[in-house]
């Protein structure tokens, strides 16, 4: 596998969180570590007990393959393994490999010497998983509240969910959410486009810097975030969408029963205008 | 110098911030309820129909619907009530303990109690001249018109006149049609019936009055979902799916319930993916109608001006009217059972079964 000149550098021993010098060594490009191997267990179990799950389903039909949580009467106990068990094992999996992927990327910061950004940040996608997952289903008390595994049935899930507050889009917190996907997706496309337009000029002109950029947004809209910043800002961003979209289901069912419009009788009844 | 001022700026920016930040977070605390709570699976499991109720939430409208005292049932013999009293047009096949029986209970389900029998009747009992008793009458029509014709809907649990009174002269949950606000400036001219926070559509944005369009006349445009895929032909707006929406909001206020209490959310039209309570739910919504224009609206004229509403209209009925809050009345507690004399005419022959409705169910 090729390899840039100056990796081989960078390729050096320790900085593992777990386990010494086991498995501290790379294959090809990727490093694998103990951690790796805890992801490629997990994730190879859980493949296989999805597989297994849709062979003892009623379909192969990739769309309609369903593995669901437990009924709810299984509460927060383990339930048979037809009957919402491989659910529950496959939810097991998914978190080792997901937990087991971000320690990872934790021991690859800690050999090259830098922060903890990206697994920060991938601890964010994996904390709205195990939100969904565990921590809603544990404050309603069953393990059935969950979300099954499969492309349509987790669709369903997630209709139904909402309607149960009648009209979804009056969770504060879900506004919250909505409001920084939408901005995330506004600041990657000014920066994207930013990017691109200075290093495409006309052609036969030399590529431009960091002046024309902060340029272009001081003229634009009178103030320029910086080449460093708009990255925090991205950051900043894409964390609070995952972070309050966990919010807007967690606080569905365990702090919130009845319809989110309702919810806001206690700004109908602030004293101001009531 | 520069500087300092400019940290300094921040740092207060930073103090409002966290001010505002945790003036916030009381407000939204302060709003929401608390676990544990109670949940009830409705369909497969993971599909996530389910019911949930907070106790303490719950322990409430649980206090407003208990079933009041049973007056002791009447003999059954005895002369008939129109033998005996003159200007008995309706109870004609009650005898006299059972009349008698069924006025108490109305004294005690709807009359206030310092004007008792005397908020229908004037010193001649047979007299029609209060408003209040012609009303009544054709209520007790209703009440067994309801109880024989509509069992889709109530059952064998049934209606009396308390499932909606409840111990007041005016069920407190009724319906009037609203006008709608008119601006007297501005480029807007009117709201369109829509926009504010209306507790008829549980403080939604969504049409207001959606009662007047779909519990008033026999209009099918409630159906705002196509039968198939790219349709053509569908000639439904925006505004009415949101008057359906506003509709069946009500109905899920009006009985504490959410929507996959009847749907499947993933198709709401689909009756083969609904729940078997959107049966009773689809006849609920034909019952309310009758209710409205052969029993409610007829009386009209008879009421005085202070009962009508803002167009002069009649209070008319909805869900909340018996419901109130409950997915069945009262807990499903039947009164009627204890009132066999308002179950339908007794002492003949058992009236014919009701024919069976001809609207079908597929659409």
């Amino acid at each position: 596998m090729a390899m840039l000149s100056f990796e081989r550098k960078y390729r050096v021993r320790g900085g593992t969180l777990l386990g010494g010098d086991l498995f501290d060594f790379w294959v090809g490009p990727l490093y694998v570590g103990f951690f790796g191997v805890t992801t490629a267990f997990f994730a190879a179990i859980g493949t296989l007990l999805i597989i297994w799950g849709a062979a003892i389903g009623p379909t192969w039909n990739i769309w309609q393959i369903n593995i669901a949580p437990p009924d709810l009467k299984y509460g927060l106990g383990m339930a048979p393994l037809r009957e919402g068990g491989l659910w529950q094992l496959i939810t097991i999996c998914a978190i080792g490999a997901f937990v087991s992927w971000a320690l990872r990327e934790v021991e690859i910061c800690r050999k090259l010497g830098i922060g903890f950004h990206v697994p920060f940040a991938f601890s964010f996608a994996i904390l709205a998983y195990v939100t969904l997952e565990v921590i809603r289903p544990f404050l309603l008390g069953a393990w059935g509240h969950g979300f099954p595994y499969g492309i349509f049935s987790h669709l369903d899930w997630v209709s139904n969910t909402g309607y149960q507050y009648l009209h979804f889009h009056y969770n504060p917190a879900h506004m919250i959410a909505v409001s920084f996907f939408f901005t995330t997706t506004l600041a990657l496309s000014l920066h994207g486009g930013l990017i691109l337009s200075a290093s495409n000029p006309r052609k036969g002109d030399a590529m431009k810097t960091n002046e024309h950029e902060n340029t272009y947004f001081r003229d634009t809209i009178g103030y320029s975030i910086g080449a460093l910043a708009i990255h925090r800002l991205g950051l900043f961003l894409a964390i609070s969408a995952v972070f309050w979209s966990a919010v807007c289901i967690v606080i569905s069912g365990p702090f919130w029963t009845r319809g989110w419009p309702e919810w806001w009788g206690w700004w109908l009844n602030l004293p101001v205008w009531n | 110098m520069k500087s300092d001022t400019f940290s300094s700026t921040v740092q207060r920016a930073r103090e409002a911030g966290l001010v505002i930040a945790a003036f916030g977070m009381v407000c939204a605390i302060s709003g929401c309820e608390r676990p544990p709570v109670e949940s009830l699976q409705g369909g497969y499991r993971g599909l996530a129909m389910t019911t949930l109720i907070n106790p303490r939430s719950d322990a409430a409208i649980a206090a407003k619907n208990q079933v009041p005292a049973v007056i002791p049932a009447a003999s059954p013999d005895g002369p008939l009530a129109s033998t005996v009293y003159s200007n008995v047009r309706v109870l004609k096949d009650l005898n006299v303990a059972e009349f008698t029986r069924v006025m108490l209970a109305m004294t005690q389900w709807v009359a206030p109690p310092d004007q008792s029998c005397s908020y229908c009747h004037t010193s001649d009992m047979s007299s029609d001249d209060k408003y209040t008793k012609v009303v009544a009458r054709r209520m007790i029509q209703m009440v067994r018109h309801i109880n024989t014709h509509w069992k889709d809907h109530v059952g064998k649990t049934g209606v009396t006149c308390y499932t909606c009174h409840r111990g007041n002269v005016v069920p407190q949950q009724v319906w009037f049609t609203d006008p709608g606000r008119s601006n007297t400036s501005g480029f807007i001219a009117g709201n369109a019936g829509q926009n504010a926070p209306a507790k008829s559509v549980g403080i939604t944005s969504l049409p207001y009055d959606p009662f007047t369009h779909y519990l008033l006349t026999d209009d099918n445009t409630l159906r705002v979902i196509s039968n198939d895929a790219l349709p053509d032909g569908n000639r439904a707006s925006t505004k009415s799916a949101e008057e359906t929406y506003g509709l069946m909001i009500h109905i899920s206020e009006a009985l504490g319930v959410n929507c996959t209490y009847c749907h499947n959310t993933r198709s709401f039209a689909a009756w083969d993916a609904s729940t078997p309570k959107r049966t009773t739910a689809y006849y609920g919504i034909r019952m309310v109608r009758d209710i409205n224009t052969d029993y409610l609206v007829p009386l009209t004229p008879t009421f005085p001006a202070h009962r009508l509403g803002i167009l002069g209209d009649v209070g008319k009925v909805n869900c909340a009217t018996c419901h109130q809050g409950v997915f069945k009345p009262l807990y499903g507690e039947s009164i009627l059972k204890d009132y066999p004399e308002l179950a339908g005419e007794m002492h003949h022959e058992p009236p014919p079964p009701a024919p069976p409705p001809t609207a079908s169910l597929a659409h």
